[in-house]
């Protein structure tokens, strides 16, 4: 199907009639996803957002539940999004970030009913990068610049157009209902002129890290990096959080809070004791659980290759580079 | 530039060939355009990877605490203050500290480079003579060097190292006290200023950076981690609660930040992190005619206390 770019703000305010809709927005000189109340809003000429979209469905603060002390006990108050959403035109990397989302908040183990709910009952609608930025290395890591993986709808930038493109049943189902003009033009020159030249090294990776873990190239690798969290918190896989009760008098509710284990407290035991004492075996641990421990649970690799921890690292600590390094160690030495 | 570089190459090499030192910290290349990265120099043979220009904007001092080797470090005019400040707080052993000063004419602010490109991707950058060249697909533009300087840059009166044992280059040219953006800034109604800060902080995801970059917030436990007492709220949606944190790290480095403008250039959301403590360095200065990190005699503004302090900033003299 087809959707002129004229025509796209009045679809997008259809949309409103039944939705929710998060879509890039421009302010201040920086794109971000947020909530919108009409389709003219929307800014789809952008390379990525700052932040991830993650935090549509996982927010970065949450109520989980509050509470509240009366007459004869406490009154619980649970709280559910229940809201119908749709994610207009994000990026292939953030939509296939959802399915690694999916896989930590809803597996054999543990189902997250607050992520859950919000999943189910969101549209996601990815958006093809006709221009890959220079951080970008999504081919890395099994997607592309026009891999549908977790887009229930795909678009694709033709000239004055978007190729409208129902993925999933949900997406088929969601897209009919908005009678689009038919029409499937031919995509391929797009697809090829989009390159994506920044590459990493993932082969054998795996390998060397399910035995790497006591190998010297740790004590170095991490040696620039200040322990802040914009690496994770603007990561679109990370998932990490903290449970605190913000509660005053005879009221409050319990939050959950982004976390990110390249802080000290992260792993702080009760008893004072720190198993992951300094920045080494943080920096480990944030390359472990994206490139082994995932893989071992998930079988997939919990890095989309999006290039945000490589913008906004404070110290420019690349992850490409320090993949590199760890590629470039002969297996075994200093074991 | 490049003659900087090489005479930091030089003498990082030298001190490492004579043992003065055990690990040279300094910058190399970065791997983004308008980017360099501290490095970990040990070995001799490693100090070409040296490098010195307008990009090298983290501040070093950070780096030094914890140090247990003997350290030389690349110290550019407000690495030199940090340093200094943290020598008189005992958090570094000058014996154990070789300083290589550089003569700083100021770095760049990456902030204000993404606002001229307004979206366009910067692919490769040159400097040269006062001027920068951004190069991206498509287009080259040429800006003066000293419009895109970082805030704290363009004000800084210490270009030039106060403290090293060696000083490599020529100095800068001296500046004059300019606090005329404070002036600005409290001329604003208390509203309008209100709202600034609710706009800024709206904006804070609590990553931290720009205490973690700070050379002087070195507390083993900051108020903000604190769970019994938990001073402030943790969720980074009430802009209110962003606000008190940096508000309580502004009174926390009153006295003792040397205005590097490290907290500002660190943060990824683009907030005007910078603006308070500058408010308190220069009322520090006026009230007390105290500035930190200036020289290793002064004492600091916090360890002194005499009867007739003027108390302004609390009640009407
Ligand atoms: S690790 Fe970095 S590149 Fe990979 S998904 Fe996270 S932010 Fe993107
Ligand atoms: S890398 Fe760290 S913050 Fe991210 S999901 Fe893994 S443990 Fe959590
Ligand atoms: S790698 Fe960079 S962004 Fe991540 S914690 Fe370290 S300094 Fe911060
Ligand atoms: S508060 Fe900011 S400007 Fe002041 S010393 Fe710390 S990093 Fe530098
Ligand atoms: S660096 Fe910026 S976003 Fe991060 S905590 Fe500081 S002010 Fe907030």
């Amino acid at each position: 199907m087809l959707i002129s770019k004229n025509d796209l703000p009045v679809l997008l305010d259809r949309i409103l009639g039944e939705y929710e809709v998060y879509a890039p927005v421009k302010e201040h000189g920086k794109v971000e996803f947020k909530k919108i109340s009409s389709g003219t809003q929307v800014c789809l000429q952008y390379s990525n957002s700052q932040k991830p979209p993650k935090g549509i469905l996982f927010p970065q603060s949450e109520k989980m539940f509050c509470y509240e002390t009366v007459q004869d006990g406490v009154r619980v108050d649970e709280i559910c999004d229940c809201s119908k959403k749709v994610i207009w035109g994000i990026r292939p990397c953030d939509a296939k970030s959802f399915t690694i989302l999916d896989d930590a908040f809803k597996n054999e183990q543990y189902r997250d009913p607050y992520y859950y709910k919000r999943r189910e009952n969101t549209v996601i609608v990815g958006f093809g990068c006709n221009r890959p930025g220079a951080t970008c290395f999504c081919t890395s890591v099994n997607s592309g610049p026009f891999d549908t993986a977790g887009s229930d709808v795909f678009l694709t930038e033709l000239e004055d157009k978007y190729y409208v493109e129902g993925i999933t049943e949900k997406g088929k189902e969601f897209i009919a209902r908005y009678q689009l003009p038919d029409g499937s033009p031919d995509t391929s020159r797009i697809k090829e002129s989009a390159v994506v030249a920044s590459k990493v090294n993932l082969d054998g990776l795996k390998e060397k890290l399910d035995v790497n873990f006591y190998d010297e190239i740790w004590d170095s690798l991490w040696e620039k990096c200040i322990g802040c969290a914009a690496c994770t918190y603007l990561c679109p896989t990370c998932h990490c959080f903290d449970i605190v009760e913000e509660a005053e008098g005879g009221k409050g509710c319990r939050v959950r809070n982004w976390d990110a284990c390249m802080f000290p407290l992260f792993t702080l035991h009760g008893s004072g004791h720190n198993p992951r004492p300094s920045g080494k075996e943080r920096v480990r641990q944030r390359i472990m659980h994206k490139f082994k421990y995932f893989q071992d649970k998930f079988q997939q690799t919990a890095c989309v290759g999006c290039g945000r921890c490589i913008k906004n690292c404070p110290v420019n600590l690349d992850i490409r580079i320090l993949l590199d390094a760890i590629q470039q160690r002969e297996s075994g030495e200093g074991c | 530039m490049e003659n900087l570089a090489r005479l930091v190459q030089d003498a990082a090499r030298k001190l490492l060939e004579e043992k003065k030192v055990d690990l040279v910290i300094g910058f190399e290349k970065g791997s983004l355009p308008l980017r360099s990265t501290p490095c970990f120099v040990r070995k001799a043979e490693d100090a070409g990877k040296l490098t010195w220009n307008s990009s090298c904007e983290n501040n070093l001092a950070n780096y030094l605490r914890k140090k247990t080797e003997k350290v030389g470090v690349i110290a550019k005019g407000c690495d030199a203050r940090s340093i200094v400040a943290l020598i008189k707080e005992n958090q570094i052993n000058l014996d154990n500290l070789y300083i290589i000063g550089v003569p700083c004419g100021g770095m760049i602010d990456r902030k204000k480079i993404e606002t001229i490109l307004n979206g366009r991707e910067l692919l490769a950058s040159e400097e040269k003579d006062g001027w920068l060249i951004l190069k991206g697909n498509g287009f080259e533009q040429a800006v003066r060097k000293e419009d895109v300087l970082h805030g704290s840059c363009a004000t800084c009166r210490t270009g030039n190292p106060v403290l090293s044992d060696e000083l490599l280059g020529e100095k800068v040219p001296e500046k004059e006290d300019d606090y005329s953006d404070v002036a600005a800034f409290e001329a604003k109604t208390v509203a309008e200023r209100a709202a600034y800060f609710a706009e800024q902080m709206s904006k804070c995801i609590r990553c931290y950076a720009c205490r973690n970059a700070c050379p002087m917030c070195y507390c083993e436990e900051c108020f903000v981690d604190c769970t019994a007492p938990q001073w402030i709220g943790k969720s980074a949606s009430s802009s209110g609660d962003n606000l008190i944190f940096q508000a309580m790290r502004a009174f926390h480095t009153a006295g003792r930040c040397v205005d590097c403008g490290s907290c500002d250039r660190a943060c990824p959301m683009g907030i005007d992190v910078r603006n308070l403590n500058r408010k308190l360095a220069r009322d520090v200065k006026e009230i007390f005619g105290a500035e930190a990190g200036m020289n290793l005699e002064d004492k600091p503004a916090l360890n002194e206390f005499k009867f007739d302090d003027p108390q302004t900033f609390l009640v009407k003299e």
